[in-house]
């Protein structure tokens, strides 16, 4: 298993190299100056800039280009923004946000998805299981966006919840049970949005791998030899049907980590897709770069725990390796 | 073809939204005709103005012709802003078939079906014209992607080996990076001053250098299934070249999973574009698409007050909901041994 687990991780290397040149050569191809900011930011002294343009080594071709910026990379140096703050710090205070964020809306829809899919397919075509169907299909069609705004009219509307941001003006002065009590009233309604289109997607998969399970021979089998239907389901159907959930896990991570660059925007929640927006936005490129390469090793990395659950849960692929 | 409508017919869901989808491209092919104002139509003085009112009753309370009433912009000293009344001094009539257009009123008329945005465009006519915009560039992004991904998988799976290793390795890292991060940066750094036309060819290309990787890799494993087929070593016993063998004989074999993926993922491309073009990276004005119309509701006045202005979101929502069904119905009928969705 360790060995499994070793080779899946050295596996991740050369993709997130090839990611980096991909990304590296589509910034720096482009025709926008990387400096361009930091050069007209009065606050930025001729200093800072030289170290720049030497870190970057911007006189130099491009590939070489690449190797001192990968480099510096590894060890952790990722520069300076164009506002002159250190871009790491800058990832440090946003990564945990996008984190909390994707983690409680993978928490929540497995919560709810996973027993809502269950129940879909065994009330196959009632009402009940047509009434998700429709419910699910409005999920999936409405545009995160939109929702996000319509929940921010709702917000505005009734003063129930704030509305952007992660923290209240007042966030420094609160007790520790206040602070909480203000993140989350904060959480909500982005959890909301991304909650409901991602809970579309996972209740329907959950049925289609339970409907297909229920109709294999060996759940005929549990039932012919006169088992309780709750036996069949939650000690034959279930353990089965759920493994591709697990697979489902990683992708899901990598839809919320782009789902939710659109929310957090609409929210002002500075989250990591934010950043990479607003980086975009003022071509900073050493922000973009950085936030580019971080989103990439969450993605990476949530699919790996994904493969390492998966292996711990599925016994066949225990045994193969 | 034929059989394959009648079956769709025969769904009540898909039904509703093969008939919505037909009825939203006939709308916006007749775009030009439909919607009572031209693209390039602005009237400064009316930013803001809610949708007309229309009357089918007069003032005696006797049904006439419908008609409706210009608003003139007044200011409001005890709210201290400028509010939209109605001039009820001249009624407009509407008329059929006026100035080459569906429908009208007379020229010095206003007729604003869903109100005026902020440069005092007709948002109804604004509408029509992006649906052009948004419903279309889904379908020419798979235009783009499918070939592409087609023969990359093809390649891929056929030849095998480490030309299949590093095909599928770099598709791997295409997919490692968080699309929607990709999406913007990639439409961050086009070059400005472009013309309209140059701008929505790139959108295109760019929604397709996201999507072409998850679907090459499907294609590569079904690859990999047929090319041991009896019919393949047949071709490669007569001497068929490799690309002959790919293109003809085995890509053909994939047709009904390249029909359900491309009318499932026509979605995600509307999604993504009107994520772009709300975010301001997609298309740009003075052009219309939803995601740009949309662009204005990111104000709290905006949404409050001018509710007209989400419009353009209702109609991605549907225009999503209808792809959705018919894609599940059209992936229910082409492959049986998918669980059936009702």
């Amino acid at each position: 298993m360790l060995k499994y687990i070793t080779k899946r991780i050295l596996q991740v290397i050369p993709l997130l190299i090839i990611v980096s040149l991909i990304s590296f050569f589509i910034i720096r191809l482009s025709p926008v100056d990387p400096l361009a900011e930091l050069r007209l930011n009065p606050s930025i002294s001729q200093e800072t800039l030289d170290k720049e343009i030497k870190r970057l080594n911007l006189d130099k071709p491009i590939y070489i280009q690449y190797i001192s910026w990968a480099k510096s990379f590894i060890k952790g140096d990722l520069g300076y923004t164009s506002a002159g703050e250190k871009v790491s710090v800058k990832l440090k205070e946003r990564i945990p946000n996008t984190l909390l964020l994707t983690a409680i809306v993978i928490f929540m829809t497995w919560i709810v998805g996973i027993p809502l899919g269950i129940l879909a397919a065994i009330n196959k075509e009632t009402a009940f299981d047509r009434m998700l169907t429709v419910i699910s299909s409005i999920g999936m069609a409405i545009p995160s966006f939109f929702f996000a705004i319509l929940l921010l009219i709702f917000a505005v509307k009734t003063g129930w919840f704030p509305v952007g941001g992660l923290t209240s003006y007042n966030f420094n002065e609160m007790s520790l049970i206040g602070k909480i009590i203000d993140i989350s009233k904060h959480l909500v309604l982005p959890v909301i949005v991304l909650f409901t289109i991602s809970l579309s997607g996972l209740q329907r998969q959950m049925r289609a791998n339970m409907l297909e399970v229920l109709d294999s021979d060996y759940i005929k089998f549990a039932r012919a030899k006169g088992l309780s239907e709750s036996k069949v389901i939650f000690k034959h159907a279930l353990r089965n049907a759920i493994n591709p959930m697990i697979t489902l896990l990683g992708f899901e991570f990598a839809g919320l980590l782009s789902g939710a660059a659109l929310t957090e925007y609409v929210f002002q929640y500075p989250g990591l897709g934010r950043l990479i927006l607003e980086a975009v936005m003022k071509s900073d490129i050493n922000l973009v770069m950085a936030s580019l390469m971080m989103g990439t090793i969450m993605l990476v990395l949530g699919n790996l725990i994904a493969d390492i659950l998966l292996m711990i849960a599925d016994p066949r692929i225990r045994g193969a390796k | 073809m034929r059989e394959m409508l009648t079956k769709i017919l025969q769904d009540k869901f898909a039904k509703i939204a093969f008939i919505t989808l037909v009825l939203l491209y006939t709308i916006i092919l007749f775009a030009n005709f439909i919607a009572p104002y031209s693209n390039t139509y602005s009237n400064r003085d009316m930013s803001y103005a809610p949708p007309s009112k229309i009357y089918t009753i007069d003032e005696n309370g006797k049904l006439t012709r419908p008609y409706t009433y210009n608003y003139v912009r007044e200011y409001e000293p005890s709210l201290m802003q400028t509010v939209f009344k109605q001039d009820r001094t001249k009624k407009y009539y509407i008329k059929l078939f006026t100035n080459g257009h569906l429908f009208g009123t007379e020229k010095s008329g206003q007729l604003y079906l869903l109100g005026t945005d902020i440069n005092g465009r007709d948002v109804f006519s604004r509408l029509l014209y992006g649906g052009r915009i948004s419903m279309t560039v889904g379908f020419l992004a798979l235009l783009v992607v499918f070939p592409i991904g087609l023969l990359y998988g093809g390649i891929s799976g056929y030849f095998g080996g480490i030309v299949d290793t590093l095909m599928m390795r770099f598709a791997e890292a295409v997919m490692a990076i968080p699309s929607f991060y990709l999406l913007i940066i990639l439409a961050a750094i086009l070059p400005g001053g472009m013309t309209s036309v140059q701008r929505f060819a790139l959108i295109v290309v760019i929604l397709a250098l996201i999507g072409w990787a998850g679907f090459a890799r499907v294609v590569r494993g079904m690859v990999l299934s047929i090319k041991n087929e009896d019919f393949v070593l047949a071709e490669k016993t007569i001497g068929a070249s490799n690309l002959r063998i790919i293109l003809k004989h085995i890509l053909p074999q994939t047709t009904s999973y390249v029909i359900i993926a491309m009318t499932l993922s026509v979605p995600s491309y509307i999604l993504a574009e009107s994520g772009l073009s709300f975010l301001g990276l997609g298309i740009q004005q003075p052009d219309a698409s939803w995601g740009n119309m949309l662009k204005e509701a990111q104000e709290f006045t905006n949404i409050l007050y001018r509710p007209w202005l989400l419009t353009p979101g209702l109609l991605i929502f549907i225009a999503v909901l209808s792809f959705n069904l018919l894609g599940d119905t059209i992936r229910d009928i082409l492959d049986p041994k998918s669980q059936k969705r009702i």
